[in-house]
């Protein structure tokens, strides 16, 4: 194991004498004491709740506007109740908390601010896009790992509603979508990361570069985001010197139908045979009878998949080893308006069963 | 890809990539699409086409029959957006939806329900016609065009 080699060097020189001991390669970091994943919690919408892993989520809402004024403040108070039933579950209260992670696709992360205004916990805003919940793993596994924190409280979310409104059209107008699109998921997801606990633990991850090849449309965000999926992928295995069957499944947040295939044959091409094993948290969250074409998208896609279903499954010893990667599309509304093609990136974590 | 350590250069790994994306990537269904704006906008034409024959036999005259079915259809679908069916309608129909005048009141109604909760002024006020606006803007700006040309060239 290229891990126990490591921390044999380590030993014999002295880690003051190596910059970055706990680096693993190019792009990835293992760590020494895996952080434990103690709770984790969920909530969603009715679309996500009718789907085929709706008995995995800890709470469906059923209104889109969650007894508020606005859509805004629906996805704010999911965001927030997730948070404190992570809590809960975990049986802490915000004080024992020692840094919030958390974030969303709304303009200045509106939503993870106000969370943290009401949950009053020292914060560090992210913004991933829809990689945000991995951002946050791998950050979160960092801080605990590096001595910086015990107990981290990491979130995100995203709304249909809200983001509908923010990148494309106001809801109630008719327009037909391309079967490329994907439907932004309604619910939040937030899990809480502690030192020492029973649950499952994050050994390592793996930081995604910004990659773009040059693909422009925003309504086909799957073909934006595989090959900085892929690249992360492939740095992972190569980094960690593993072969892709040394994970039970290999999961990317929301590439969509298009896009699953697409990182899949790029990563063929690099060597690594995924097909058995590879899932896409935006393919499961809806079945093909729902009608969202190519999938589920957001920044809640991966994270409610992650805290619900894969969380549960890790637990119910259905999957041991996990390699999940966040995946994030880097575009803003202006930014396509002005003719700049759509940036990906892939954060990837690996989550153990011990 | 940029992963890919045999060193291709960064366009022809775009133009390969851009390859995959074309071969996986679903093309537009064409002809049911077309098939389906052309039932849907037509029921629409045809319903119109009713509400106007009505007001005729009411005793209007043509132009304020059709004035009279325009103002009704209008009406018929800002109601049909404020009870979400509107969109359904163009999300089957496509341009059958959207081009009709239905599909213009959509186009101002849909905002004015969305940007309510920002206020009347900066909300409906400044974002009513965000949708909208570039076909009146360019619109006007056509008619103006072949006007000019009108006067010189008729």
């Amino acid at each position: 194991m290229l891990n126990s080699r490591y921390l044999t060097i380590i030993k014999l020189i002295g880690v003051e004498k190596l910059a970055a001991p706990k680096k693993n390669g190019a792009q990835t970091v293992y760590f020494q004491n895996p952080p434990v994943i103690i709770a984790a919690a969920s909530i969603v919408g009715s679309r996500e709740g009718e789907g085929p892993l709706g008995n995995t989520f800890d709470q469906v809402v059923y209104d889109t506007y969650y007894g508020e004024k606005t859509w805004e403040k629906a996805e704010q108070r999911m965001l927030l109740e997730t948070m404190q039933k992570a809590l809960e579950k975990a049986n802490l209260q915000g004080k024992d908390i020692d840094v919030m992670l958390a974030g969303d696709l709304l303009n200045q992360i509106i939503s993870a601010n106000l969370t943290a205004r009401a949950l009053a916990i020292p914060y560090l805003g992210l913004y991933g896009a829809c990689s945000t919940m991995y951002e946050g793993l791998a950050l979160g596994a960092m801080l605990i790992d590096g001595g910086f924190a015990e107990k981290v409280l990491i979130g995100s979310s995203s709304h249909y509603c809200t983001a509908e409104r923010q990148y494309r059209f106001p809801t109630e107008l008719g327009n037909q979508r391309p079967m490329t699109a994907q439907w932004t998921v309604t619910g939040a997801g937030a899990v809480v990361l502690a030192r020492e606990g029973s649950g499952p633990v994050i050994t390592h991850a793996t930081i995604g570069k910004v990659i773009d090849m040059g693909q422009g449309d925003p309504q086909n965000m799957g073909a934006a985001m595989a090959p900085a999926a892929a690249d992360t992928i492939i740095r992972h295995l190569q980094d960690t010197a593993r072969s892709p069957d040394y994970y039970d499944l290999i999961i990317t947040g929301d590439l969509g139908v298009y896009g699953k295939k697409l990182a899949e044959q790029l990563v063929a091409q690099n060597g690594y045979d995924i097909s058995e094993r590879y899932s896409d948290c935006g393919i499961l969250i809806y079945s093909a009878a729902q009608d969202v074409h190519a999938g589920g998208s957001g920044c809640g896609c991966s994270a409610v998949v992650t805290c619900g279903y894969l969380f549960e499954s890790l637990k119910s010893g259905k999957y041991k080893r996990l390699l999940g990667i966040g995946t994030g599309a880097l575009l803003s509304p202006c930014s396509t308006q002005q003719g700049e093609t759509v940036p990906g990136i892939g954060h990837a974590v690996v989550i153990e069963m011990r | 890809m940029p992963y890919n350590s045999n060193s291709i250069p960064v366009i022809k790994q775009k133009q390969q990539y851009e390859e995959m994306v074309k071969q996986i990537t679903p093309k537009p269904r064409v002809w049911r699409n077309t098939f389906w704006a052309f039932i849907v906008g037509g029921l629409i034409c045809l319903v119109g086409q009713f509400i106007v024959s009505f007001f005729r036999a009411q005793g209007l005259g043509v132009n304020e029959a059709g004035a009279a079915a325009s103002a009704t259809l209008v009406f018929l679908a800002a109601f049909l957006t404020g009870a979400g069916v509107y969109d359904e309608v163009s999300r089957f129909g496509g341009a059958g939806g959207i081009v009709p005048i239905t599909g213009f009141a959509n186009s101002m109604v849909a905002p004015a329900l969305e940007y309510r909760a920002e206020g009347l002024v900066f909300g409906v006020g400044a974002r009513l016609f965000t949708v909208a606006g570039p076909v009146l803007v360019w619109g006007i700006v056509t008619a103006w065009a072949v006007g000019i040309l009108y006067y010189f060239f008729r």
